[in-house]
């Protein structure tokens, strides 16, 4: 509201009293019950839909299986035996699941940094050509991610092309892979959120005033100050946005695990939370692990807030 | 244009290679779309066109390609409605619980799928609901409307609210100025909001294999038939839903240029 | 201020039927944590160009939004016509505006702007109109852009076009010539006056540009802390300031504080730090006790202090030269006068050079000249507010 331009100068008055006659107030309330009209189907739905299966499956963690019951039959209870057991027999695998979300972030932050400058920076100019490479960063979506995947598995499959030549001239030694290793993992997460990364980073390049790199130029900045000083703090935001975006669906994936590991060192925890449900028919183990993915992916999120953050994230 | 020595051909070929590095996939699908591999089709044998001419050749290939369609439009449309009188209610007006509908909104987006697609077969577990097509919608909304609603919100937010008090000193009632003046002005992002979130609803694989029971996604057919080995037919059916999304947006971007070329000119 | 010679005469005379009085009474605004606009009666008589003036903040933003409907008052009415809009919402006043953003829809193109209230009025030629109206403001050619397209000033007169075509029968412009450069905006101000005499219609120009104000307006009302301090045709609002924030905000002026010894008969006598003026009654606020006394720096001379020939004059003070600064047409003088502290003079370029810093001077004015004020008033108010 343009009211904000004409404040008074004088000095402010002491008490807080509201100044407005009883009318206005009634009529400011209304306004906001217009408000809340707006957003309570999707808040009702959001409420019913996210929160309510969240306090679900939080109780569901506590179940517990009574004597002599078929398999997936359970009763509520106050059974916290599941956290114990589940932690006791998968943490290595929580703790590889971070560690390889963590390696992926770094490395799609790394990749997408080039590539969002590119087009947000360097193309400016040439609406063409950068709609068209945009359109090239969301399009893959509908060649699905399960194929694009399986494509990698097979591009990096023994008897590819590309493990042939890495073992012709001896980078790759005879008996190694490339597939159903922990490398292969990674690679795929890599691969897969990249364009979480590279969108928030490419929204904040975007409003970089190019005006700001020639002034540094013009004061003797070196490029590498320049970029210290000058791009990064204004890529910040979409840089934090886009860790997140690739880190926690990274954290928590396990098509890539699934596809392209092996049962022995590349197994991540969605996979566990997947067989829990599915071929175990553990659901309060399976519920446990869930809400203790969730709690740490929490913790993380809130420390590097803290840490990094801007209020207005998203 | 600010250049160095160093800039100058470093960020486009790294960020060249790493456009490359994202198509690679894409490239092999489409060339072993062209295979005639057989059942497994996992080395490339001989060139064929058959399997573009009989793209539903596979058994339940092209109907988990409906599926997936008829999902994405119905979810699309749900959350982008709903998502846009959030992010409008959100931005406009002020009014208690605004804390608790950031968090609704924030936290699906802070959470991994496996814990949503936990959560909701919970939820559906609970409520004693069978799964299949209307508990995948249900899912897709979910996530959907949260990417609806923070693409919406930054435009809502960008909206100078000063054009609507110009509309309203023009005679322009409270349902005018909403359809001639805000909506339009919204509309860019909204259509963004709502192409993001048929996308991800297309693509997705982990909430729906938790919510689906045994009805059969794109994503889903793709990945219980790797077991067996992917149809050449998927292959088809992924490269071409690919060209096809692509002609799209660069035929609308096109015409959008050549307008905006049109009208410089004049 | 040599320039305000053009527009100084009353209010020119209604035309019939084409605007209409606008009468506010007892207007005021209040929001949660301040007061825009306290209790405030103007009546505006149809077809006169009135200025609001003041610094950002003094609620003349407010009281324009509170006329065209934008903004609810805490109290008050206000009618056009004779006719209680008070209630009546934004879209259904007969009142137009000029946005000092312009507001300008930017996703249809400059026709579909000018011609969208017509449009909302469902009038039938709404399109010859719209066209007759950027035929005015000389843009029929731009017609099919898109206000992007536009330069500043192209859009300042789209805007213009898109409020007068509707014919209200009060038009409101919210400093609309604030983006523009110098040279445009002077241009604007011509051309902005010339279209209001041929239309005929009731403008409220909101400004914080006293220059601006005084060469528009037939009208200035000054306001300060959402009340008109002071409303008049613009000579008699800058020769006789009655507030000391109108008398700083409009110009420059060199206040006293002095006390009135003397009575003589139409004027009084005050003390000024121990120098003697003469203050016409008819020229003060108050005649008695402590007051202020006021005079406009062009209205003095300066010489040097034993300079023969200037003694005559009615007022004086005897002073140091602190600093003179040449600008070309004239020299501004500040001198240092005992008791009273910094007063600011300047001569006209006549070929003379009356001082140099640090000479003795003496400064003079007919009492004619001279003006009275209330002690009570801040005597810097107003000072570096525009």
């Amino acid at each position: 509201m343009s009211v904000s331009l004409d404040k008074p100068r004088g000095p402010a008055p002491k008490k807080p009293r509201d100044l407005r006659s009883a009318e206005e107030i009634k009529v400011e309330k209304k306004k906001g019950r217009m408000g809340l009209y707006l957003i309570l189907p999707g808040m009702a739905y959001m409420a019913l839909f996210f929160a309510a299966p969240v306090v679900v499956l939080l109780s569901m963690s506590l179940f517990v299986k009574p004597e002599g019951a078929e398999i997936g039959e359970f009763v509520p209870g106050w059974n916290w035996a599941a956290y114990g057991d589940m932690l006791g027999h998968y943490w290595p695998v929580l703790v590889r699941s971070f560690v390889f979300a963590l390696i992926a972030t770094i490395a799609a932050l790394i990749i997408a940094f080039p590539m969002a400058y590119l087009v947000a920076v360097r193309l400016r100019g040439k609406p063409l050509l950068k709609g068209v490479l945009l359109v090239l960063l969301v399009a893959p979506f509908f060649s699905s991610f399960i194929l694009r995947t399986q494509a990698w598995k097979q591009i990096l499959a023994d008897e590819g092309f590309i493990a042939q030549t890495l073992k012709a001239v001896a980078i790759l030694p005879q008996d190694a892979s490339l597939t159903a290793t922990p490398f292969a993992v990674i690679c795929g997460l890599t691969y897969n959120f990249l364009p979480f990364m590279m969108l928030p980073i490419y929204a904040s390049l975007e409003r970089l005033d190019v005006r700001l790199l020639e002034a540094a130029g013009d004061l003797y900045a070196s490029p590498v100050r320049t970029f210290a000083k000058v791009t990064l703090p204004q890529a910040m935001p979409g840089v934090f946005a886009g860790t997140l975006l690739t880190f926690i669906p990274a954290a928590g994936d396990y098509v890539n695990a699934a596809i392209l590991g092996n049962n022995r060192d590349t197994s991540m925890i969605g996979q566990v939370i997947d067989s829990r449900f599915f071929k175990v028919i553990d659901y309060p183990g399976a519920a446990a692990l869930s809400v203790i993915l969730m709690i740490c992916i929490l913790i993380l999120v809130l420390i590097y807030i803290r840490r990094f953050g801007t209020k207005d994230l998203f | 244009m600010y250049k160095t020595k160093l800039g100058k051909w470093f960020i486009p070929v790294v960020g060249g290679l790493a456009f490359v590095y994202l198509l690679v996939p894409i490239a092999y699908i489409f060339v072993i779309s062209f295979n005639d591999g057989g059942k497994s089709n996992l080395q490339w044998k001989s060139f064929t066109w058959n399997n573009w001419a009989n793209p539903c050749g596979a058994p339940g290939a092209c109907e988990s390609l409906g599926s997936s369609l008829s999902v994405g439009a119905i979810a699309t449309l749900i959350a982008t409605v709903l998502g846009t009188a959030v992010a409008i209610g959100l931005v406009r007006y002020r009014f208690r619980f605004r804390a608790t509908a950031d968090l609704l909104i924030i936290l699906p987006l802070a959470t991994p799928e496996v814990v949503l697609g936990a959560s909701l077969l919970a939820q559906f577990l609970n409520l004693g609901w069978d799964l299949g097509y209307w508990t995948v919608i249900i899912a897709h909304v979910m996530f959907c409307m949260s990417f609806v609603i923070v693409t919406v919100r930054a435009r809502v937010s960008g909206l100078d609210g000063r054009l609507e008090e110009a509309a309203a000193d023009l005679y322009a009632g409270p349902m005018q100025r909403f359809w001639k003046i805000t909506f339009p002005m919204l509309l860019p992002g909204i259509v963004a909001a709502a192409l993001l979130s048929f996308a991800m609803s297309f693509d997705d694989f982990i909430i729906t294999n938790f919510n689906s029971g045994t009805f059969s996604t794109f994503p889903k057919f793709v990945y219980v038939s790797a077991a067996r080995g992917i149809p050449a037919q998927a292959n088809v059916i992924g490269s071409a839903m690919f060209i096809l999304a692509l002609l799209i947006v660069i035929i609308t971007q096109v015409f959008a240029y050549r307008r905006r070329k049109a009208l410089a000119a004049q | 201020m040599t320039t305000i010679t053009t527009h100084q005469a009353q209010p020119s005379a209604p035309i019939p039927g084409s605007g209409a009085d606008l009468v506010l009474s007892g207007i005021s605004k209040h929001f949660a944590d301040f007061t825009a606009v306290e209790e405030m009666d103007l009546t505006i008589p149809s077809g006169t160009f009135i200025a609001l003036l003041g610094p950002s903040g003094c609620g003349k933003t407010t009281t324009l939004r509170m006329i065209a409907g934008l903004e609810a008052p805490t109290a008050g009415t206000i009618s056009i016509g004779g006719d209680d809009v008070t209630k009546l919402p934004s879209h259904k006043r007969p009142v137009n505006t000029v946005f000092q953003s312009y507001a300008l829809f930017p996703h249809l193109s400059i026709i579909d702007n000018v011609a969208f209230g017509l449009k909302q009025k469902k009038v039938r030629d709404a399109m010859a109109q719209a066209k007759a109206g950027l035929e005015m403001v000389e843009l029929a050619h731009l017609a099919n852009r898109k206000p992007a397209q536009l330069s500043g000033g192209q859009q300042q007169r789209v805007a213009l076009a898109r409020a007068l075509v509707n014919r209200p029968r009060v038009l409101l412009l919210d400093e609309p010539l604030g983006a523009l450069d110098m040279k445009l905006r002077r241009q604007m101000q011509v051309e902005l006056k010339k279209i209001q005499m041929e239309v005929g219609l009731t403008f409220i120009h909101v400004t914080h540009d006293q220059e601006e104000a005084m060469t528009m307006a037939d009208v200035v009302a000054v306001m300060n802390q959402g009340r008109i301090e002071q409303m008049g045709n613009p000579r008699e609002l800058y020769e006789l300031p009655r507030t000391a924030f109108v008398a700083n905000f409009l110009g420059k002026s060199n206040l006293m504080p002095g006390t009135v010894v003397a009575d003589a008969g139409d004027s009084v006598v005050v003390d000024v730090a121990g120098q003697r003026m003469e203050l016409p009654k008819s020229r003060a606020v108050k005649t008695e006790g402590q007051i202020v006394l006021g005079v406009r720096p062009e209205k003095m001379r300066i010489a040097e202090v034993h300079m023969q020939g200037f003694e005559h004059a009615g007022n004086q003070l005897l002073g140091t030269v602190l600093d003179a600064s040449f600008t070309g047409v004239s020299t501004e003088y500040l001198v240092e006068v005992p008791g009273i502290g910094t007063v600011g003079t300047f001569t006209q370029n006549l070929g003379q050079d009356p001082a140099k810093p640090g000479d003795e001077v003496r400064m003079s004015w007919e009492p004619e000249y001279t003006f009275g004020l209330d002690r009570e008033d801040d005597l810097s108010a107003g000072v570096d507010a525009s």
